[in-house]
């Protein structure tokens, strides 16, 4: 099954950030993306001329099940986001969104069940187009668990003061982009959280 | 997360310590909603300045402890959020929901 927005989308911040920037990002539905690239199993490895998108893996962990496993993750993903400059809100804010998201793998696609197998991978996403450098980093889960019901992935609405219900609301705030598919009997939820886009240097006049 | 509990004035204040998330929750769960359910306590201060992180189970265990102290007409009252648990808190919209207080000497004066 293709990959979908249905677990959340760009929000409209990033989306204002993006036309500013002339720029789209080519990770957002999967399959191919415009100027000819392709996204791969292995992530986006391809140049047009005018723009070139590159992935490279930071991190891959295989876990248990177990939520004494979380807070190894998120040390692993905060360093993570430490190696690509993120400023620490940002930075915090990847590392609750991981969390939330493997609690639920935990939680709902394992059914609290533990010793189940998880994997994490952390990649750096990174590009240029019409001269704007654009970086970012890509956080991959995929378990075996029960598929998800995307009619249940709504969250609740936060006027409602009761426990639960909570983690896709922190994910969908704190990340540009979350996305979930089923693939091969694995679940798939993709994160995606962009540095604000840096101008190249330019040499000082009279150099 | 560790928890440690002092009794003061007939109150209790529960000093938390470490990380929330879900591993530890329950066990946060558990020291809270026996203090208000069972011992009945009228005010239960929870000290959350040494606690690096809460997740959204940590907060779903909060907002089970107020609904209980409010079932009860007992106060639950946090203090001493650090900037983590603070941006948990906001994007819960929860921070107006808790009696919050910066440190323990506006907490106990409440």
């Amino acid at each position: 099954m293709a990959s979908s927005p249905l677990w959340g989308s760009v929000p409209p911040w990033r989306t204002r950030f993006n036309r500013l920037a002339g720029w789209r990002s080519p990770f957002l539905f999967g399959g191919k993306v415009r100027g000819g690239r392709t996204n791969t199993k292995h992530g986006v490895n391809s140049s047009c001329g005018k723009c070139a998108f590159h992935s490279e893996l930071l991190l891959k962990l295989q876990l248990e099940s177990n939520p004494q496993a979380l807070g190894l993750v998120r040390a692993a993903v905060e360093r993570a986001t430490e190696v690509l400059h993120f400023h620490e809100d940002e930075s915090r804010a990847i590392v609750r969104s991981v969390d939330e998201a493997l609690s639920n793998v935990i939680r709902h696609a394992y059914r609290g069940e533990s010793g189940r197998p998880i994997e994490v991978t952390c990649r750096h996403l990174h590009g240029t187009q019409s001269g704007v450098c654009v970086s970012g980093i890509e956080i991959v889960l995929r378990d075996s668990g029960v598929c998800a019901d995307p009619a249940k992935m709504k969250g609740r609405p936060l006027e409602e003061i009761r426990p639960g219900g909570l983690g896709l609301h922190f994910m969908r705030e704190s990340m540009d982009e979350v996305e979930f598919s089923r693939k091969k009997g694995k679940n798939q939820l993709r994160l995606v959280k962009y540095l604000a886009p840096v101008a190249p240097a330019t040499a000082p006049e009279g150099e | 997360m560790q928890i440690a509990a002092r009794a003061l004035q007939g109150c209790t204040i529960l000093d938390l310590s470490g990380d929330i998330d879900l591993a530890s929750s329950p066990v946060m769960r558990k020291a809270l909603l026996g203090e208000i359910k069972e011992k009945r306590t009228p005010k239960v201060f929870l000290n959350l300045k040494n606690v690096r992180y809460i997740d959204s189970s940590g907060i779903a265990s909060l907002v089970e402890g107020l609904k209980a102290s409010r079932d009860l007409r007992s106060r639950l009252i946090l203090y001493g959020l650090n900037k983590t648990v603070r941006e948990v808190m906001q994007l819960s919209r929860l921070q107006k929901i808790f009696e919050i207080y910066e440190d323990e000497e506006q907490a106990l004066a409440s």
